[in-house]
């Protein structure tokens, strides 16, 4: 559906050449939500403006849903567009237009008739949720309705990709959770494919088949979400993951726990699917003799299946515990040890 | 009562300067709404990272409305004399007034536009680019309406310059209540045809704000 080509973006500043994206490639199915992840500065709105063609690439290619974007311009990039959609994190709504004039903003361009605007603009209300809010204006508006607008907005012409760029980084928790939701929804429904960028981590986790991670204008990591949490491999990936493991409370309370056991291991267990069901901590206690201590314990949801992660204590003889994290390893479980006494 | 506040005044005379007077204003003001619309939102367009950015034009079209805006209006009007003459094909009356005040008015106005305009979330400029929208839809569905209550505070305070600048009008004999006060009023030294036409500058001054602001608030959604 989306194809990247080694992508090169360099603006030129007053300081010098700045390169935003650096030799990027990507390939996005039709139907999957992709999640670009990184910090701030890492290029990723760079990235995705890169795919509806608000900016060309210095070098590479970039292909949607057929077409050579970086490549057309004029009508035929702007009728490419009407099937390329984007939300922003500020939404970016005509405050001189009511709900339902915002949404049929895109309708009008596209060139569709009154009567049929109407129609079709009552049927992307109650898509995303704002019966009784038509006629307000969005200085009226929660940000999460707000960001309704958004969404009913970019769906108003059928597009095939839906871009997000930071689209809930503006949100509260709870109103960042039903966004989701909805994008979730409607990817279900209509079959989008959704490409959706964001510095959260639990955003990718909640809605994102596959992920890649971005820093300084490189994509340092990508695969499956459950892959890339079971197994993170670069460090700016591993504390991307650790942002949703790990709350500062059991940062604390694991620094206080190395304190507490000079000897054995501190490990954290990953388990993924199948295998969270499975007995394996009396097994390795029973076998190899070990003293296993459970310190921390949580299970997530990714969109990819659910995964568990334990921080668990273990000790005693070197060997035996040796023994006992190649036992999990045989069993396609990921340790990691985070100290050792 | 009238008759003895104020024994000289010729109220078929005071009339017709006032009728002169919003007839130049009315005109040039719609005229002056366009234009500098025009030239405001080609400013707009052309500067750094718009959708015409380009450093000749904008600099071109910056460097006469600076030109413009400068010259004192007193001597736009002698210098546009012969302008005048060749559009109008006079340069007494009414409407021999009307290219000066437009020319040196709409610069003025230019300038507020691109301020509005400028106000204006680039974010909500992007969306529209990102929906496929068409320089021309972008104009007048985006740029017009999203900074529409700055351009009608805007042509505001154009409109009362504008009654100031008719009143000026007066020394090539444009007519109106500026030339009245001058003329009937100073030169003859009748002091009350001078305050009667002062009070209805005020009163037109008063309207054109009044109604400008009414209008400002009821576009004004944000
Ligand atoms: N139009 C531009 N001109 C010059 N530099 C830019 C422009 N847009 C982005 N940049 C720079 O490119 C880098 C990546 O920016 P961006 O893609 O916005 O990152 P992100 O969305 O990941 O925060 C930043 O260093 C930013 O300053
Ligand atoms: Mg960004």
């Amino acid at each position: 559906m989306i194809q990247l080509s080694n992508i090169t973006k360099i603006y030129k500043t007053k300081n010098g050449d700045l390169t935003a994206v650096r030799d990027v490639n990507l390939s996005i199915e039709q139907g999957e939500i992709f999640g670009i992840i990184g910090y701030s500065g890492a290029g990723k709105s760079t990235l995705i403006r890169l795919l509806n063609g608000l900016e060309k690439p210095t070098s590479g290619e970039v292909i949607v849903s057929g077409e050579d974007i970086a490549r057309i311009s004029g009508g035929k990039l702007r009728q490419a567009r009407q099937k390329i959609s984007m939300i922003f994190q500020h939404f970016n709504l005509l405050w001189s237009r009511t709900v339902e004039e915002n949404i049929a903003f895109p309708l009008e361009i596209a060139g569709v008739s009154k009567g049929e605007r109407a129609a079709r603009v009552q049927e992307l209300i109650e898509l995303v949720g704002l019966q009784g809010r038509e006629k307000a204006y969005p200085s009226q508006l929660s940000g999460g309705q707000k960001q309704r607008v958004g969404i009913a907005r970019a769906l108003a012409n059928n597009p095939e990709v839906l871009l997000c760029d930071e689209a809930t980084s503006a949100l509260d928790p709870e109103t960042t959770e039903a966004i989701l939701e909805l994008l979730l929804d409607i990817n279900k429904k209509l079959g989008l494919t959704i490409v959706l960028i964001t510095h959260e981590m639990n955003v990718i986790r909640k809605i994102c088949h596959r992920v890649a991670v971005m820093e300084a204008g490189q994509v340092v990591e990508q695969g499956q979400v459950l892959n890339v949490f079971q197994n993170p491999q670069a460090t700016i990936t591993k504390n991307f993951v650790s942002q949703v493991s790990d709350s500062s409370e059991t940062k604390e309370s694991i620094e206080q726990i190395i304190a507490n056991y000079p000897t054995g291991k501190i490990v954290r267990v990953t388990f993924v699917g199948q295998s969270t069901k499975e007995p394996i901590m009396s097994q390795l206690i029973k076998r190899f003799d070990v003293e296993i201590n459970i310190l921390h314990g949580a299970i997530s949801h990714t969109a990819n299946g659910p995964y568990g992660t334990l921080i668990v204590h273990i000790d005693g003889a070197q060997g035996n515990i040796e023994e006992a994290l190649h036992l999990l390893a045989t069993n396609n479980i990921q340790t990691e040890v985070i100290a050792r006494g | 009562m009238v008759e003895q506040l104020f024994p000289n005044v010729n109220w078929d005379r005071m009339w017709q300067a006032a009728y002169e007077t919003i007839y130049m204003t009315a005109v040039s003001t719609v005229i002056t709404f366009i234009l500098g619309l025009v030239i405001g939102i080609l400013l707009f367009l052309t500067s750094p990272h718009q959708l015409w950015a380009n450093k000749i034009a904008n600099f071109i079209t910056g460097s006469l409305v600076n030109i413009f805006r400068s010259i004192p209006f007193i001597v736009l009007i002698i210098l546009l004399i012969p302008l005048t003459n060749l559009l109008v094909g006079t340069i007494r009356g009414t409407n021999a007034a009307l290219p000066a005040l437009i020319i040196g008015a709409a610069p003025f106005y230019a300038r507020m536009v691109l301020i509005a305009l400028r106000e204006i979330d680039k974010g909500v400029i992007e969306a529209a680019r990102s929906m496929g929208a068409k320089t021309s839809t972008i104009i007048f569905k985006v740029l017009i309406p999203e900074s529409l209550p700055a351009l009608i505070s805007g042509i505001t305070v154009t409109a009362i310059a504008l009654v100031g600048y008719t009143a000026m009008s007066g020394i090539i004999g444009a007519g109106g209540l500026g030339q009245l006060a001058y003329i009937d009023g100073f030169q003859r030294d009748r002091s009350d045809v001078t305050q009667v036409a002062t009070i209805i500058i005020l009163v037109i001054v008063f309207i054109i704000q009044w109604i400008g602001d009414v209008i400002t608030t009821k576009v004004d959604k944000r």
